[in-house]
Protein backbone atom coordinates (compact mmCIF):
# COMPACT_ATOMS: atom_id res chain seq x y z
CA UNK A 1 0.00 0.00 0.00
CA UNK A 2 2.98 2.93 0.85
CA UNK A 3 4.67 1.59 -2.22
CA UNK A 4 1.85 2.16 -4.37
CA UNK A 5 0.81 5.64 -2.96
CA UNK A 6 4.58 6.33 -2.77
CA UNK A 7 5.99 5.99 -6.31
CA UNK A 8 4.67 7.33 -9.76
CA UNK A 9 3.69 4.56 -12.11
CA UNK A 10 7.38 5.07 -13.65
CA UNK A 11 8.61 4.15 -10.39
CA UNK A 12 9.89 7.63 -9.12
CA UNK A 13 8.92 8.98 -5.85
CA UNK A 14 5.44 11.19 -5.13
CA UNK A 15 5.07 11.29 -1.65
CA UNK A 16 7.78 10.53 1.06
CA UNK A 17 5.76 8.90 3.65
CA UNK A 18 7.90 5.90 5.13
CA UNK A 19 10.95 3.77 4.12
CA UNK A 20 9.13 0.92 4.33
CA UNK A 21 8.50 -0.56 0.50
CA UNK A 22 11.44 1.58 -1.13
CA UNK A 23 13.81 -0.53 -2.59
CA UNK A 24 18.16 0.06 -2.39
CA UNK A 25 18.17 1.97 -5.49
CA UNK A 26 15.53 4.20 -4.84
CA UNK A 27 17.29 5.34 -1.30
CA UNK A 28 20.56 5.18 -2.80
CA UNK A 29 19.70 7.75 -5.04
CA UNK A 30 18.23 10.11 -2.53
CA UNK A 31 21.83 9.89 -1.08
CA UNK A 32 23.82 10.47 -3.95
CA UNK A 33 21.25 13.34 -5.16
CA UNK A 34 21.84 14.81 -1.51
CA UNK A 35 25.32 14.84 -1.96
CA UNK A 36 25.42 17.31 -4.83
CA UNK A 37 23.16 19.58 -2.51
CA UNK A 38 25.51 19.58 0.45
CA UNK A 39 27.86 21.80 -1.48
CA UNK A 40 24.95 24.30 -2.13
CA UNK A 41 25.22 25.90 1.70
CA UNK A 42 28.65 26.89 1.00
CA UNK A 43 27.66 28.95 -2.22
CA UNK A 44 27.72 32.81 -1.93
CA UNK A 45 24.03 32.79 -2.55
CA UNK A 46 22.82 29.45 -0.63
CA UNK A 47 20.16 28.87 -3.38
CA UNK A 48 19.39 27.09 -6.37
CA UNK A 49 16.50 27.91 -8.46
CA UNK A 50 14.89 24.47 -8.83
CA UNK A 51 11.77 24.75 -7.25
CA UNK A 52 10.92 28.37 -8.11
CA UNK A 53 7.46 28.88 -8.09
CA UNK A 54 6.50 25.75 -5.97
CA UNK A 55 4.58 26.77 -2.51
CA UNK A 56 5.36 24.05 0.57
CA UNK A 57 3.53 24.22 3.44
CA UNK A 58 4.76 22.96 6.89
CA UNK A 59 2.20 21.45 8.75
CA UNK A 60 3.60 20.68 11.92
CA UNK A 61 0.73 19.68 13.87
CA UNK A 62 3.43 18.74 16.73
CA UNK A 63 6.15 20.87 17.93
CA UNK A 64 9.61 20.68 16.49
CA UNK A 65 12.18 23.46 16.25
CA UNK A 66 14.74 21.18 14.86
CA UNK A 67 12.96 19.44 12.06
CA UNK A 68 10.82 22.26 10.79
CA UNK A 69 13.57 24.75 10.41
CA UNK A 70 16.00 22.18 8.40
CA UNK A 71 12.77 21.54 6.36
CA UNK A 72 12.09 25.60 5.97
CA UNK A 73 16.13 26.32 5.40
CA UNK A 74 15.50 23.13 2.34
CA UNK A 75 12.82 24.98 0.58
CA UNK A 76 14.06 28.49 0.78
CA UNK A 77 17.38 26.62 -0.41
CA UNK A 78 15.45 25.58 -3.47
CA UNK A 79 13.96 28.55 -3.79
CA UNK A 80 10.28 27.75 -3.24
CA UNK A 81 8.12 29.39 -1.10
CA UNK A 82 7.16 27.97 2.69
CA UNK A 83 4.55 28.66 4.35
CA UNK A 84 4.66 27.29 7.76
CA UNK A 85 0.99 26.67 9.76
CA UNK A 86 1.71 27.16 13.41
CA UNK A 87 -1.46 24.82 13.67
CA UNK A 88 -1.55 25.33 17.49
CA UNK A 89 -2.87 28.90 16.50
CA UNK A 90 -4.64 27.85 13.41
CA UNK A 91 -8.07 27.02 12.52
CA UNK A 92 -7.93 23.29 13.39
CA UNK A 93 -8.02 24.39 17.62
CA UNK A 94 -11.47 25.93 16.12
CA UNK A 95 -13.15 22.57 15.53
CA UNK A 96 -11.84 22.32 11.95
CA UNK A 97 -11.23 19.14 10.34
CA UNK A 98 -8.24 17.74 9.48
CA UNK A 99 -9.15 16.92 5.65
CA UNK A 100 -11.36 20.85 5.84
CA UNK A 101 -7.57 21.87 6.60
CA UNK A 102 -5.91 20.54 3.61
CA UNK A 103 -8.88 20.86 0.92
CA UNK A 104 -8.66 24.99 1.95
CA UNK A 105 -4.77 25.03 1.68
CA UNK A 106 -5.09 23.10 -1.79
CA UNK A 107 -7.64 25.70 -2.79
CA UNK A 108 -4.61 28.46 -2.20
CA UNK A 109 -2.70 26.13 -4.83
CA UNK A 110 -0.16 24.56 -2.93
CA UNK A 111 2.16 21.86 -4.07
CA UNK A 112 3.60 20.28 -0.96
CA UNK A 113 2.76 19.73 2.56
CA UNK A 114 5.51 18.45 5.25
CA UNK A 115 3.42 17.35 7.85
CA UNK A 116 4.21 15.84 11.61
CA UNK A 117 1.47 14.99 13.63
CA UNK A 118 0.89 12.65 16.89
CA UNK A 119 -0.95 10.11 15.21
CA UNK A 120 0.43 7.08 12.99
CA UNK A 121 -0.32 7.31 9.92
CA UNK A 122 -1.68 11.25 9.42
CA UNK A 123 0.70 12.12 6.22
CA UNK A 124 -0.19 9.14 4.51
CA UNK A 125 -4.17 9.51 5.26
CA UNK A 126 -3.22 13.25 3.90
CA UNK A 127 -1.59 11.91 0.84
CA UNK A 128 -4.45 9.47 0.03
CA UNK A 129 -6.77 12.32 -0.15
CA UNK A 130 -4.90 15.33 -1.39
CA UNK A 131 -5.33 16.53 -4.85
CA UNK A 132 -3.20 14.83 -7.53
CA UNK A 133 -0.14 17.34 -7.75
CA UNK A 134 0.60 17.05 -4.08
CA UNK A 135 2.93 15.53 -2.93
CA UNK A 136 3.62 14.64 1.41
CA UNK A 137 6.58 14.09 2.99
CA UNK A 138 6.52 12.89 6.48
CA UNK A 139 7.95 14.85 8.86
CA UNK A 140 7.47 12.06 11.90
CA UNK A 141 3.97 10.64 12.50
CA UNK A 142 3.21 8.95 15.98
CA UNK A 143 5.14 5.89 16.36
CA UNK A 144 5.30 4.75 13.15
CA UNK A 145 8.00 6.61 10.88
CA UNK A 146 10.52 9.46 10.43
CA UNK A 147 11.71 8.59 7.31
CA UNK A 148 13.78 12.11 6.50
CA UNK A 149 15.47 11.65 9.94
CA UNK A 150 16.12 8.01 8.64
CA UNK A 151 17.55 8.84 5.66
CA UNK A 152 19.67 12.16 7.09
CA UNK A 153 21.39 9.24 9.39
CA UNK A 154 22.22 7.05 6.54
CA UNK A 155 23.84 9.80 4.75
CA UNK A 156 25.60 10.52 7.92
CA UNK A 157 26.65 7.12 8.25
CA UNK A 158 27.73 7.53 4.23
CA UNK A 159 29.38 10.22 4.65
CA UNK A 160 31.92 9.04 7.23
CA UNK A 161 32.36 4.85 6.94
CA UNK A 162 31.67 4.87 2.76
CA UNK A 163 29.84 2.06 2.26
CA UNK A 164 27.20 0.25 4.37
CA UNK A 165 28.31 -3.18 3.43
CA UNK A 166 30.46 -4.76 6.78
CA UNK A 167 29.03 -2.41 9.67
CA UNK A 168 27.67 -3.00 12.83
CA UNK A 169 25.12 -0.71 14.02
CA UNK A 170 23.89 -0.17 17.51
CA UNK A 171 20.88 1.86 17.96
CA UNK A 172 20.82 2.62 21.95
CA UNK A 173 17.55 3.83 24.26
CA UNK A 174 13.40 3.91 23.72
CA UNK A 175 13.21 1.43 20.79
CA UNK A 176 9.72 0.96 21.74
CA UNK A 177 8.39 4.54 21.17
CA UNK A 178 10.72 5.91 18.32
CA UNK A 179 9.79 6.93 15.10
CA UNK A 180 13.12 7.45 14.51
CA UNK A 181 14.51 4.04 15.07
CA UNK A 182 11.74 2.16 13.43
CA UNK A 183 12.64 4.18 10.44
CA UNK A 184 16.37 4.01 10.32
CA UNK A 185 15.97 0.14 11.10
CA UNK A 186 14.32 -0.15 7.70
CA UNK A 187 16.76 2.27 5.62
CA UNK A 188 20.07 0.22 7.40
CA UNK A 189 18.67 -2.98 6.39
CA UNK A 190 18.01 -1.90 3.31
CA UNK A 191 20.90 -0.37 2.49
CA UNK A 192 22.31 -3.88 3.51
CA UNK A 193 24.56 -3.39 6.77
CA UNK A 194 25.59 -5.74 7.98
CA UNK A 195 24.47 -6.38 12.20
CA UNK A 196 22.22 -3.99 13.38
CA UNK A 197 21.48 -4.26 17.21
CA UNK A 198 19.09 -2.55 19.58
CA UNK A 199 20.11 -1.74 23.14
CA UNK A 200 17.55 -1.24 25.80
CA UNK A 201 15.89 -2.21 28.58
CA UNK A 202 12.84 -4.82 27.98
CA UNK A 203 10.33 -2.63 28.88
CA UNK A 204 11.36 -0.61 25.81
CA UNK A 205 11.91 -2.85 23.20
CA UNK A 206 8.99 -3.71 21.34
CA UNK A 207 7.73 -7.21 21.70
CA UNK A 208 8.78 -8.92 18.56
CA UNK A 209 11.58 -6.71 18.06
CA UNK A 210 13.72 -9.75 16.27
CA UNK A 211 10.83 -9.60 13.49
CA UNK A 212 12.65 -6.53 12.50
CA UNK A 213 15.80 -7.71 11.35
CA UNK A 214 17.88 -6.46 14.50
CA UNK A 215 19.47 -8.35 17.06
CA UNK A 216 18.43 -7.25 20.66
CA UNK A 217 20.60 -6.94 23.47
CA UNK A 218 20.03 -5.51 27.04
CA UNK A 219 23.67 -4.67 27.77
CA UNK A 220 25.61 -2.32 26.51
CA UNK A 221 28.96 -3.41 27.08
CA UNK A 222 28.20 -6.50 25.04
CA UNK A 223 26.32 -4.42 22.36
CA UNK A 224 28.25 -1.64 21.71
CA UNK A 225 31.39 -4.47 21.36
CA UNK A 226 33.00 -3.93 18.29
CA UNK A 227 30.65 -1.45 16.28
CA UNK A 228 31.25 1.38 13.67
CA UNK A 229 28.21 3.41 14.52
CA UNK A 230 26.10 4.14 17.52
CA UNK A 231 23.05 5.82 17.44
CA UNK A 232 21.51 7.13 20.64
CA UNK A 233 17.98 7.71 20.96
CA UNK A 234 15.94 10.80 22.74
CA UNK A 235 14.61 9.38 26.05
CA UNK A 236 11.29 11.45 26.23
CA UNK A 237 10.92 12.25 29.54
CA UNK A 238 6.91 11.74 29.99
CA UNK A 239 8.15 8.05 29.73
CA UNK A 240 10.13 8.73 33.20
CA UNK A 241 6.39 9.22 34.84
CA UNK A 242 5.14 5.82 33.41
CA UNK A 243 6.05 2.11 34.25
CA UNK A 244 8.95 2.29 31.63
CA UNK A 245 11.88 3.48 33.44
CA UNK A 246 12.65 3.41 37.81
CA UNK A 247 14.74 7.00 37.16
CA UNK A 248 16.84 9.29 34.41
CA UNK A 249 19.88 8.13 36.72
CA UNK A 250 19.47 4.84 36.82
CA UNK A 251 18.87 5.00 32.97
CA UNK A 252 22.26 6.66 32.89
CA UNK A 253 23.97 4.69 34.61
CA UNK A 254 23.06 1.42 32.62
CA UNK A 255 22.58 3.18 29.26
CA UNK A 256 24.05 6.19 29.18
CA UNK A 257 26.19 6.63 26.71
CA UNK A 258 29.76 7.68 28.47
CA UNK A 259 33.53 7.20 27.05
CA UNK A 260 34.56 4.19 28.98
CA UNK A 261 31.25 2.73 27.51
CA UNK A 262 31.94 3.93 23.59
CA UNK A 263 35.73 2.97 24.53
CA UNK A 264 34.48 -1.27 23.65
CA UNK A 265 32.82 0.13 20.09
CA UNK A 266 35.77 0.59 17.65
CA UNK A 267 37.96 2.88 17.74
CA UNK A 268 36.96 5.03 14.58
CA UNK A 269 33.51 4.46 15.23
CA UNK A 270 31.20 7.28 15.24
CA UNK A 271 28.27 8.74 17.49
CA UNK A 272 25.12 9.72 16.20
CA UNK A 273 21.65 11.17 18.04
CA UNK A 274 18.57 12.76 16.46
CA UNK A 275 17.95 15.45 19.21
CA UNK A 276 17.87 17.33 21.20
CA UNK A 277 20.01 15.79 23.21
CA UNK A 278 19.47 14.68 26.99
CA UNK A 279 22.96 15.30 28.68
CA UNK A 280 23.18 12.96 31.32
CA UNK A 281 20.19 11.10 30.39
CA UNK A 282 20.99 9.22 27.29
CA UNK A 283 24.24 10.74 26.95
CA UNK A 284 27.41 11.88 28.37
CA UNK A 285 28.48 16.05 27.39
CA UNK A 286 31.91 14.97 26.94
CA UNK A 287 30.93 12.11 24.33
CA UNK A 288 28.09 14.62 22.44
CA UNK A 289 30.88 16.98 22.43
CA UNK A 290 33.34 14.56 21.66
CA UNK A 291 35.71 14.04 18.68
CA UNK A 292 33.61 10.94 17.68
CA UNK A 293 30.54 13.09 17.65
CA UNK A 294 29.19 13.67 14.65
CA UNK A 295 25.51 15.15 16.25
CA UNK A 296 26.13 18.76 14.33
CA UNK A 297 27.06 16.96 11.22
CA UNK A 298 23.68 15.33 10.96
CA UNK A 299 21.81 18.90 11.35
CA UNK A 300 23.97 20.04 8.44
CA UNK A 301 23.16 16.82 6.10
CA UNK A 302 19.32 17.32 7.11
CA UNK A 303 18.89 20.28 4.68
CA UNK A 304 20.73 18.41 2.01
CA UNK A 305 18.68 15.43 2.72
CA UNK A 306 15.71 17.01 2.74
CA UNK A 307 16.26 19.21 -0.45
CA UNK A 308 16.75 16.16 -1.94
CA UNK A 309 13.65 14.68 -1.39
CA UNK A 310 11.59 17.68 -1.97
CA UNK A 311 13.27 17.82 -5.08
CA UNK A 312 12.46 14.15 -6.37
CA UNK A 313 8.98 14.40 -4.76
CA UNK A 314 8.47 17.38 -6.63
CA UNK A 315 9.67 16.07 -10.06
CA UNK A 316 7.45 13.49 -10.28
CA UNK A 317 5.54 15.27 -13.04
CA UNK A 318 7.71 14.36 -15.47
CA UNK A 319 9.06 10.84 -14.54
CA UNK A 320 10.46 9.95 -17.57
CA UNK A 321 14.14 11.42 -16.76
CA UNK B 1 29.93 22.48 -43.01
CA UNK B 2 29.31 19.47 -43.52
CA UNK B 3 28.94 17.15 -40.36
CA UNK B 4 31.04 14.29 -42.43
CA UNK B 5 33.92 16.74 -42.43
CA UNK B 6 34.28 17.35 -38.88
CA UNK B 7 37.62 16.82 -37.46
CA UNK B 8 37.89 17.11 -33.70
CA UNK B 9 41.83 18.03 -34.13
CA UNK B 10 41.01 21.06 -37.02
CA UNK B 11 37.95 22.24 -34.87
CA UNK B 12 40.20 22.46 -31.19
CA UNK B 13 42.85 24.51 -33.55
CA UNK B 14 40.31 26.47 -35.15
CA UNK B 15 38.59 27.05 -32.01
CA UNK B 16 41.87 27.94 -29.90
CA UNK B 17 43.03 30.59 -32.49
CA UNK B 18 39.61 32.43 -32.11
CA UNK B 19 39.85 32.13 -28.00
CA UNK B 20 43.43 33.66 -28.32
CA UNK B 21 42.15 36.16 -30.79
CA UNK B 22 39.58 37.10 -28.42
CA UNK B 23 41.58 37.26 -24.95
CA UNK B 24 43.64 40.13 -26.90
CA UNK B 25 41.22 42.19 -28.06
CA UNK B 26 39.42 41.79 -24.41
CA UNK B 27 42.48 41.90 -22.18
CA UNK B 28 41.46 38.64 -20.76
CA UNK B 29 43.79 38.43 -18.24
CA UNK B 30 44.67 35.62 -16.19
CA UNK B 31 41.51 33.92 -16.84
CA UNK B 32 39.26 31.42 -15.10
CA UNK B 33 38.24 28.44 -17.50
CA UNK B 34 35.30 26.50 -16.79
CA UNK B 35 34.01 23.45 -18.80
CA UNK B 36 30.18 22.77 -18.15
CA UNK B 37 29.61 19.13 -17.60
CA UNK B 38 29.88 16.66 -19.28
CA UNK B 39 31.15 17.12 -23.33
CA UNK B 40 32.18 20.75 -21.95
CA UNK B 41 34.68 19.62 -19.66
CA UNK B 42 36.68 17.20 -22.21
CA UNK B 43 36.78 19.87 -24.77
CA UNK B 44 37.81 22.58 -21.67
CA UNK B 45 40.23 20.41 -20.80
CA UNK B 46 42.21 20.33 -23.63
CA UNK B 47 41.87 23.65 -24.16
CA UNK B 48 43.10 24.43 -21.00
CA UNK B 49 46.13 22.49 -21.52
CA UNK B 50 46.99 24.24 -25.38
CA UNK B 51 46.54 27.74 -23.93
CA UNK B 52 48.60 26.82 -20.56
CA UNK B 53 46.22 28.49 -18.42
CA UNK B 54 47.48 28.34 -14.44
CA UNK B 55 44.34 28.32 -12.32
CA UNK B 56 42.71 24.80 -12.30
CA UNK B 57 39.77 24.40 -14.42
CA UNK B 58 36.65 24.93 -13.11
CA UNK B 59 33.49 22.29 -13.81
CA UNK B 60 29.46 23.35 -14.07
CA UNK B 61 26.90 21.14 -13.61
CA UNK B 62 23.91 23.12 -14.84
CA UNK B 63 21.06 20.55 -13.51
CA UNK B 64 19.98 22.74 -10.53
CA UNK B 65 19.55 25.62 -13.09
CA UNK B 66 17.94 23.83 -15.88
CA UNK B 67 14.42 25.56 -17.29
CA UNK B 68 13.03 22.14 -18.10
CA UNK B 69 12.82 20.42 -14.14
CA UNK B 70 9.24 20.49 -13.90
CA UNK B 71 8.89 18.95 -17.34
CA UNK B 72 11.43 16.11 -16.87
CA UNK B 73 12.22 16.27 -13.08
CA UNK B 74 15.34 15.63 -11.51
CA UNK B 75 18.27 14.20 -13.60
CA UNK B 76 19.74 12.00 -10.93
CA UNK B 77 23.35 11.46 -11.95
CA UNK B 78 24.18 15.41 -10.87
CA UNK B 79 28.06 16.34 -10.42
CA UNK B 80 29.01 18.84 -8.39
CA UNK B 81 29.92 21.68 -9.26
CA UNK B 82 33.60 22.77 -8.86
CA UNK B 83 34.30 26.67 -8.97
CA UNK B 84 36.46 28.48 -7.01
CA UNK B 85 34.21 30.37 -4.02
CA UNK B 86 34.38 33.54 -5.47
CA UNK B 87 34.39 34.34 -9.05
CA UNK B 88 33.40 38.25 -8.35
CA UNK B 89 35.53 40.25 -10.80
CA UNK B 90 37.06 37.09 -12.75
CA UNK B 91 37.84 36.71 -16.47
CA UNK B 92 35.82 33.61 -17.20
CA UNK B 93 36.11 31.38 -20.70
CA UNK B 94 32.49 29.74 -20.23
CA UNK B 95 33.44 26.17 -22.38
CA UNK B 96 30.85 24.09 -23.80
CA UNK B 97 30.44 21.06 -26.82
CA UNK B 98 27.58 21.95 -28.52
CA UNK B 99 25.65 25.49 -29.19
CA UNK B 100 22.13 24.70 -29.76
CA UNK B 101 19.16 26.54 -28.19
CA UNK B 102 20.95 28.49 -25.94
CA UNK B 103 19.06 27.17 -23.14
CA UNK B 104 22.01 25.17 -21.23
CA UNK B 105 24.08 28.85 -21.31
CA UNK B 106 21.68 30.41 -19.83
CA UNK B 107 21.41 27.70 -17.06
CA UNK B 108 25.16 28.16 -16.36
CA UNK B 109 25.23 31.92 -16.26
CA UNK B 110 22.79 31.83 -13.51
CA UNK B 111 24.81 29.42 -11.60
CA UNK B 112 28.06 31.29 -11.85
CA UNK B 113 26.50 34.36 -11.65
CA UNK B 114 25.37 33.24 -8.01
CA UNK B 115 29.12 32.59 -7.49
CA UNK B 116 29.73 36.71 -7.38
CA UNK B 117 29.88 39.02 -10.73
CA UNK B 118 32.41 38.08 -12.94
CA UNK B 119 34.05 40.88 -14.93
CA UNK B 120 33.69 39.01 -18.21
CA UNK B 121 32.22 36.29 -19.79
CA UNK B 122 33.64 34.81 -22.88
CA UNK B 123 32.32 31.98 -24.87
CA UNK B 124 33.28 28.93 -26.38
CA UNK B 125 32.09 26.26 -28.12
CA UNK B 126 33.23 23.32 -30.33
CA UNK B 127 30.13 23.56 -32.69
CA UNK B 128 27.55 26.05 -33.31
CA UNK B 129 24.27 24.45 -34.41
CA UNK B 130 21.50 25.77 -35.59
CA UNK B 131 18.47 26.27 -33.38
CA UNK B 132 18.78 29.22 -31.11
CA UNK B 133 15.76 29.57 -29.28
CA UNK B 134 17.24 32.90 -26.70
CA UNK B 135 19.17 35.89 -27.54
CA UNK B 136 22.60 34.15 -26.40
CA UNK B 137 25.21 33.35 -28.79
CA UNK B 138 28.98 31.90 -28.73
CA UNK B 139 31.99 34.38 -29.20
CA UNK B 140 33.85 31.46 -30.40
CA UNK B 141 33.18 28.46 -32.34
CA UNK B 142 35.40 25.62 -33.95
CA UNK B 143 32.71 25.38 -36.75
CA UNK B 144 29.36 26.16 -37.57
CA UNK B 145 27.10 23.64 -38.83
CA UNK B 146 23.25 23.21 -40.11
CA UNK B 147 21.39 20.13 -39.37
CA UNK B 148 18.19 19.27 -40.47
CA UNK B 149 15.18 19.25 -37.33
CA UNK B 150 15.01 16.16 -35.66
CA UNK B 151 19.04 15.31 -35.92
CA UNK B 152 20.90 16.18 -32.71
CA UNK B 153 24.88 16.26 -32.54
CA UNK B 154 26.51 14.72 -29.62
CA UNK B 155 30.25 14.96 -28.20
CA UNK B 156 31.66 11.46 -27.66
CA UNK B 157 34.38 10.53 -25.29
CA UNK B 158 36.34 11.65 -23.31
CA UNK B 159 38.89 9.59 -24.83
CA UNK B 160 38.75 9.20 -27.79
CA UNK B 161 36.95 12.64 -29.03
CA UNK B 162 34.49 11.45 -31.15
CA UNK B 163 31.43 13.79 -33.11
CA UNK B 164 28.29 11.36 -33.31
CA UNK B 165 25.22 12.96 -35.65
CA UNK B 166 22.06 11.26 -34.29
CA UNK B 167 18.31 11.38 -35.35
CA UNK B 168 15.99 11.51 -32.84
CA UNK B 169 13.00 8.99 -32.93
CA UNK B 170 10.12 10.83 -32.59
CA UNK B 171 11.06 14.28 -32.71
CA UNK B 172 8.51 17.22 -33.48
Amino acid sequence: MSRHIQLTEHGKLKHFLTIEGLDKALLTEILVTAESFAGVSEHQVKKVPLLRGKTIVNLFFENSTRTRTTFELAATRLSADVLSMNIATSATSKGESLLDTIHNLEAMHVDMFVVRHAISGAAHFIAQHTAPHISVINAGDGQHAHPTQAMLDMFTIRQYKKQFEGLKIAIVGDILHSRVARSQILALNTLGVSEVRVIAPKTLLPAHVKNMGVIPLYDMAEGLSDVDVVIMLRLQKERMNSAFLPSESEFFRCYGLTEAKLALAKSDAIVMHPGPINRGVEIASSVADGPQSVILQQVSNGIAVRMAIMTMTLGHQGGTS
Amino acid sequence: MPTASLNIDQLLDTLETEIRQHMGARKLDNPLMIGIHSGGAWIAKTLHQRLAIAEPLGLLDITFYRDDFSQIGMHPNVKSSQLPRHLEGRNIILVDDVFYTGRTIRAALNEIFDYGRPNQVLLAVLIERNGRQIPIQPDCRGARIDLPEGQRIKLTGPEPLGIDVQTIPCAA
